[in-house]
């Protein structure tokens, strides 16, 4: 009899322990599900706030980066001196490897017409180091710029490249607007994106 | 416009390009007239939405069918499968992020932060699992956590671990949860994903740190079984709250125990607990065991406090975790690298045109939030601690061979040992004797 009476209050205790941590279990899910959506998140980088510092190519757990190049052709001005294809000082305008800024090679130069030229990015060479976005900000019109292309991103729960970002350029935006591409997406004050 | 024009404007431009560093379209775009056609901008598109929904829905079922195999149909091999299926699903094709373990900091960071809305799917794949632990036992454990499959399909020759430092170790992932809601709460850093030791193997890509540790975690998990579920996992800790207190739990035999001491060594992770020979239960044991037992339980308030104390003092030192309050304490203690144009940090802090009282104030907030934090950290580890004194002068009846209910992954190793298993199938004792020597 005494070990019936054991046993039934240790099963009363442990009735009473299982409905409190299964209240507070439901306490914790209506609290985070207040602030709860259905939208997926996704990181990206806004491309006004990004100081090209390179990390992006460093600090990626992928190798090479899921952070490339991107080409907005809205905003290029197709010029034959191109800050993002040639490293400074170069006189002689020519494809010569040893002109390019770009470490591997991954900006192919394309004559169109007098004198314009285009600049496609081949993503399968970029690794995402942003020298040329740097010389196409400082000298041109800023149309290469670093984006997180999602077919590669494996959208680790912390972005370790966000974290390390001096500039704080990288967040989550939500996977309806995965992209911050220049000419569609302009700077505005309160950083969103907008027309 | 001709060429060499063309180069004069860029040079005229350059210097209005220093004066106006922000300025865009500085090159107007050409007008072509060789019929040329502007490329489109790709936008390579994100995994689709719908397979969220989709590996909610595989947790669920792979759950499920975990717990059946367990409580029901009792069957250790089909356990393995299911593991060596979420090891291929969760752990190889969706490289093993989206996984309960570091749902705890999305889970916290919704808590503390407004601004971070969380994803139904995240936080079911937080809930299910404790659910499921809550009437199941771990279950969550044994089949469906890829971290737990590549471990548990490594043990080759488990070593046994005497039970005071299996209970030491237990401590660590008390620190571990703590901390790492600790930094989430406070937005400082996801630790838990920064400092997984397998997800570069389910990449089959990453830093070499990531790799190695992984490698490393396999290597001891070899000989000490599951390292990382044992020793660190944070999400072991309210799993192991939730399974000590559930409605059905595995069991070894399915009918009655005859103390046959078959599946006493049967568990790699010495979660099989003996029966307490009744001799040692005397009269003054019971009486000492209870005064100690109330003496140390009158001690919790102290760990707490003491808990609390040191950890909220350490605040200081945990805070740096966080690069605003890094940065903030290098500028203070190093003026002269304003001048280092080589620390980026540095660098774009200056150029972002934040002020230097700015960046200060908002370190002097997240340092208050470390505080407070600090102390509920605290606190609650001297809980904990003072818990696992109280229950070293416990000693309930126990007169069969049973899982321990918070340790006992479910793997379900144990069940095959059993002889009063094998004879409700109608094999012969002597067949399972000659077996169980193998």
């Amino acid at each position: 009899m005494a070990r019936d009476k054991e046993y039934n209050r240790r099963e009363f205790i442990n009735k009473g322990a299982r409905l409190t941590l299964g209240l507070s279990l439901a306490g914790v899910g209506v609290a985070a599900a207040v602030n709860a959506g259905s939208e997926k998140y996704l990181w990206q980088i806004d491309p006004f706030k990004c100081t090209q510092c390179g990390r992006c190519a460093t600090d990626c757990v992928l190798s090479p980066s899921a952070v490339k190049c991107v080409h907005a052709y809205d905003i290029c001005g197709y010029c034959d001196l191109c800050g993002g294809y040639f490293k400074p000082g170069v006189t002689d305008l020519d494809t010569g490897a040893e002109k390019q800024l770009c470490p591997a090679a991954a900006i192919e130069r394309k004559f169109i017409e007098e004198p314009y030229f285009e600049y496609i990015i081949d993503e399968e060479l970029c690794i995402g180091c942003a020298k040329c976005v740097k010389g196409c900000s400082a000298f041109g019109n800023g149309s290469l710029h670093l984006q997180i292309r999602h077919d590669i991103c494996v959208n680790c729960n912390e972005c370790s490249i966000a974290r390390v970002c001096p500039s704080d350029a990288i967040s989550r935006v939500p996977a309806s607007e995965p992209y911050m591409i220049k000419g569609d997406f302009t700077a505005n004050e309160s950083g969103e994106a907008g027309t | 416009m001709t060429r060499k024009n063309y180069r004069l404007v860029f040079l005229v431009l350059m210097v209005f390009a220093i004066l106006a560093l922000n300025a865009q379209q500085r090159f107007p775009k050409p007008e072509f007239e060789s019929g040329y056609e502007q490329p489109d901008t790709t936008t390579p598109e994100p995994r689709a939405g719908g397979m969220e929904v989709f590996d909610v829905i595989v947790l669920f079922g792979v759950m499920a069918l975990a717990t059946w195999l367990i409580i029901k149909k009792r069957s250790r091999r089909g356990v393995l499968w299911l593991s060596v299926f979420t090891l291929l699903y969760f752990g190889f094709y969706r490289n093993g992020c989206i996984c309960p373990i570091g749902s705890i900091q999305n889970v916290t960071l919704a808590l503390f932060d407004p601004g971070y809305k969380i994803s139904i799917t995240v936080l079911l794949f937080f809930l299910l699992p404790l659910v499921f632990a809550l009437f199941y036992g771990r279950t969550f454990c044994a089949a469906a956590c890829p971290l737990g499959a590549i471990q548990d399909l490594v043990v080759i020759k488990p070593i046994s671990v005497s039970s005071w430092v299996r209970k030491t170790l237990s401590f660590i992932p008390h620190i571990y949860i703590g901390l790492a809601i600790l930094f989430a709460a406070t937005g400082t850093d996801f630790i838990i994903c920064r400092y997984d030791p397998f997800v570069g193997i389910f990449r089959t890509d990453g830093p070499y740190l990531m790799i190695g540790l992984g490698i490393a975690f396999l290597v001891l998990g070899m000989f000490f079984a599951r390292p990382y579920c044992r020793v660190f996992c944070p999400y072991s800790v309210l799993l192991g709250f939730m399974s000590h207190f559930s409605k059905k739990h595995i069991t070894i035999t399915p009918a009655e125990c005859i103390n046959c001491k078959l599946c006493a060594n049967s568990c790699p992770f010495d979660a099989i607990e003996a029966p307490i020979d009744e001799k040692v239960r005397t009269e003054s044991t019971i009486r000492k065991n209870l005064r100690n037992y109330v003496i140390f339980g009158l001690l919790v308030p102290v760990w707490i406090f003491a808990g609390g104390f040191a950890v909220s003092g350490a605040h200081v030192f945990l805070s740096k975790a966080h690069p605003d309050v890094y940065l903030s304490e290098l500028l203070i203690a190093k003026p002269e690298l304003r001048e280092d144009t080589e620390n980026l940090d540095i660098q774009a802090f200056l150029e972002s045109g934040k002020s230097m009282d700015q960046l200060v104030e908002e370190a002097s907030v997240i340092r208050a939030k470390f505080k407070t934090g600090g102390w509920y950290l605290g606190g609650y580890l001297g809980l904990v601690l003072g818990i696992m004194i109280m229950n070293q002068f416990v000693l309930r009846k126990r007169k069969d061979y049973i899982p321990h209910k918070r340790d006992c992954f479910s793997c379900g190793r144990c069940m095959d040992y059993c002889p009063v298993a094998r004879q409700e199938e109608g094999i012969q004792p002597e067949k399972i004797r000659s077996n169980a020597v193998k």
